[in-house]
């Protein structure tokens, strides 16, 4: 008996073990390939130059720049919006059936696979809206599609807040507009910065839904209304068109460097808050 | 007749169906320390926290009876003017996690007292000074209050609570979460606080009430059983029940 139970402890252990290797080698083994495949063609004319030829030769700057001002612009919209939303959820209702509602739309929002968003924005803000495809049609598809998550991260963030800061703040004489803003917020904005930054990396990497609203012009885009083509999609053009793997993959690299940087800030934020609350 | 600082006629408090205070008649005085002792749940918490409206928060509360603020009914002061009058001091320190400096000057802000710069360093440095923090603290206004020893932190709050200059200064056990030297130098600091401020202390320790406080109220169940001088109350109560509760025969 005791030695199935040790037995059962080690072989569980193990297992476990295992498992979280498998998780972490395949990404690293994804990061692997990608960087072996990449580096001949990543340098930092790749990065400034524009691209000739449909992408067989040149670089990548108008695809950096429109991934930039694409997620930036979605940020400006989304942010505001999740944000305020969880400060509804937490702060000013209890709850109530239009709060599990709101949940629950939220939910089912962050399930829609990102091909639905793209589809329904190029019905809505392309075409019915006229926007043409745009980097503000972008934006505003991916705005809908990080709510989400925006939402949820900022939701926790704020719940984790103490309840006793929020009594002391009253029992000083602050309203509950002023609580939230000068105590709750500043104290879970760390925490709201990581689901925002974890937006940032999903944005980045978005290829339907954007390929459908933004396009995938090759010009550098100017005004909101250009469009334009982001990493992700030139990645998925050049790739799927045949054009140049060798570009594709330096593009790839290029992208999986900037959203595992991000994660890592991140995640280095969200330890370095962890460990102010305990 | 010693001024009353905070006055309560016939003062009941209902959670929902539960009776939490029973015709509560109450006096603090002013310049004073006053002390609440009582067993757990007998209501001594939540008759302080009806002084700075601190209830309002709960659903369900009803309050029946009169409350007064220096002869102010305590309804007709704006809530806001009300809490920044009556200050309070949690169980639990309870530093924002920002900067000592951002704590102190917290409620100036959200009180709208625009200052210059000089002045608001005058206030934080005359509030420190008070609660005996700002030789410690003088060179590290910038750190971040939680990294403070938890009296530190509850000598913060209570420097946190004086740049808004409260008449009254509730405190809820301001001591539970101390050890006993920090204790003793908070007593301490009430006492030297009394000069300018009016005290009221819920306390669960009966030689903290014996060793700070002027008056004292002993509640049960609710109810004020018996209020006087700390003095009388602790050598000749007059209530039976006080007695029992003192030389710790329940409670």
């Amino acid at each position: 008996m005791r030695i199935d139970q040790r037995f059962t402890d080690k072989f569980v252990k193990l297992t476990l073990n295992l498992q979280a290797i498998f998780t972490v080698g395949i990404l690293m083994i994804i990061v692997f390939i990608i960087f072996i495949k990449g580096i001949r063609h990543f340098n930092l004319e790749f990065l400034l130059t524009f691209p000739e030829d449909m992408g067989r030769h040149g670089g990548i700057f108008p695809s950096i720049v429109g991934t930039i001002l694409l997620v930036l612009l979605s940020l400006v919209f989304a942010t505001p919006l999740g944000v305020g939303t969880a400060i509804f959820l937490t702060e000013y209702t209890k709850e109530t059936k239009l709060t599990k509602i709101i949940r629950f739309g939220v939910e089912s929002l962050a399930g829609i696979p990102s091909i639905i968003y793209g589809l329904f924005g190029f019905i809505f803000f392309v075409i019915k809206l006229k926007m043409g495809w745009s980097l503000l049609a972008g934006a505003l598809t991916l705005t809908i599609m990080i709510l989400p998550t925006i939402i949820r991260t900022s939701e926790e963030a704020i719940k984790s807040v103490p309840k006793n800061f929020r009594m002391v703040s009253y029992s000083l004489g602050a309203t509950r507009w002023e609580t939230t803003t000068k105590v709750v917020i500043p104290s879970a904005a760390p925490g709201i910065l990581t689901g925002i930054m974890l937006s940032v990396g999903r944005a980045m990497g978005e290829t339907a839904a954007v390929i459908f609203t933004m396009g995938s012009s090759l010009r550098l885009p100017t005004s909101l209304f250009d469009s334009g083509r982001t990493m992700a999609v030139h990645f998925y053009i050049l790739a799927r068109e045949g054009i140049s793997m060798e570009k594709a993959y330096a593009t790839a690299l290029v992208l999986v460097l900037s959203i595992l940087c991000i994660n890592v800030l991140a995640y280095y934020y969200m330890h370095k808050v962890m460990s102010r609350y305990s | 007749m010693i001024d009353c600082a905070i006055r309560t006629q016939n003062l009941n408090l209902f959670y929902g169906k539960f009776h939490a205070l029973k015709d509560v008649d109450f006096c603090v005085y002013k310049n004073k320390i006053t002390a609440l002792i009582g067993p757990s749940g007998c209501g001594k918490s939540t008759l302080l926290r009806c002084f700075n409206r601190m209830n309002d928060i709960y659903e369900e509360v009803k309050i029946t009876g009169e409350i007064k603020i220096f002869d102010q009914e305590i309804n007709n002061i704006d809530i806001i003017e009300l809490r920044k009058r009556v200050g309070m001091v949690f169980q639990r320190p309870n530093p924002f996690p920002f900067s000592v400096y951002d704590n102190m000057v917290y409620g100036l802000r959200i009180h709208g007292i625009k200052l210059k710069k000089s002045e608001e360093e005058e206030i934080v440095k005359s509030c420190l000074s008070s609660v005996l923090l700002w030789d410690d603290l003088k060179d590290k206004l910038h750190i971040s209050a939680l990294e403070l020893s938890e009296e530190m932190k509850q000598r913060l709050c209570i420097a946190r609570l004086l740049t808004i200059k409260p008449e009254i200064i509730l405190l809820d056990e301001p001591c539970s979460a101390l050890d006993p030297i920090a204790t003793m130098r908070i007593e301490e600091l009430m006492i030297e606080l009394k000069k300018d401020y009016t005290i009221l202390i819920v306390t669960h320790n009966m030689q903290q009430a014996a060793r700070v406080s002027d008056y004292t109220g002993f509640m049960l169940l609710g109810e004020l059983i018996e209020f006087g001088e700390t003095s009388q109350i602790f050598t000749s109560p007059k209530e039976i029940k006080t007695e029992e509760y003192i030389t710790g025969r329940f409670g």
